[in-house]
């Protein structure tokens, strides 16, 4: 699941310029029978800050932290150098994009990929 | 002292998180020695602190909190942020396969020494979107005072 050459290149043309750096946010992704849930730890990003755009197979998670911080504040340790976090995931074919879901509460990013039906499992009756 | 730059998998990472990390080991490594309750960097909550004339603010990016459940302690000049983050992953639940596990999970503790000078009785919390502000008011000492002449 990382960034292909050619998803790099078609987002370097649009608005996230190469010298924009990002941090990577962690995931948890798991997968069961009826899809794929995402969890991303986005903290500082408010909802309006978030931006996910799937676009063909490619599914771009990128989101901006912000912090109300004093104008005179002098920073003396700092973890968190980048206000801004960016991830990509290639996604499978079985996955319904039109059916995607999103939810953000305090900072993490839940993700719903339902599987389109003709990929869920079906029990097949033996007869005779 | 190691640069790890070059013995990690890129295809995993971000290019510009190493880069990053590169620059903070050389900024280490030249940049003189740490206090001796120097913060080491790292772990769960990854934290932030700066300074005002008037305080000390301190950040930790601890998302998906329920904010009763953080606790934040001053003691000695030192305060602790502490508490514990469940795992979002199904458990014990068979057909469920897990592709990705980054996040962090399980108890945390992190301590932050503070500068002299602080006023205990005037600290402040709060929790949005995921990033716990701690708000340490420096005592008012060194502040001018106007003495009146009796």
């Amino acid at each position: 699941m990382n960034d292909t050459t050619a998803v790099a290149t078609k987002t370097a043309s649009a608005a996230p310029t190469p010298a924009e750096s990002a941090l990577l946010p962690p995931v948890d992704v798991f997968e069961d029978a009826t899809g794929i849930t995402l969890y991303a730890d986005l903290p500082g990003v408010p909802k309006d800050k978030l931006h996910l755009e799937i676009d063909a197979d490619t599914l771009t998670i990128e989101g901006e932290a912000q912090l109300d911080l004093p104008g005179d504040l002098e920073a003396s340790h700092a973890e968190i150098t980048v206000p801004r976090y960016r991830r990509v995931f290639t996604l499978s074919r079985e996955l319904d994009t039109e059916k995607v879901s999103a939810e953000m509460h305090q900072g993490v990013l839940k993700l719903r990929l339902p599987k389109a039906a003709h990929a869920q499992p079906r029990k097949i009756e033996v007869r005779g | 002292m190691s640069f790890s730059l070059f013995s990690r998998d890129m295809s995993s990472r971000d290019m510009f998180s190493d880069l990053e990390r590169l620059r903070r080991e050389l900024q280490q490594t030249f940049g003189g020695g740490p206090s001796i309750r120097g913060l080491a960097r790292g772990g769960f909550p990854a934290l932030n602190i700066g300074s005002t004339p008037q305080a000390i603010e301190i950040f930790a990016y601890a998302p998906g909190l329920d904010p009763a459940s953080i606790e934040v302690n001053l003691e000695r000049g030192t305060l602790t942020v502490a508490g514990e983050r469940v795992s979002a992953l199904p458990e014990g639940d068979e057909k469920a396969v897990v592709h990705i596990n980054e996040r962090f999970a399980g108890r945390f503790r992190r301590a932050v020494s503070l500068p002299d000078g602080i006023d205990p009785e005037a600290v402040s919390a709060d929790y949005r979107e995921g990033v716990l502000h701690v708000s340490v008011k420096r005592l008012a000492e060194a502040q001018p005072r106007r003495i009146a002449v009796q």
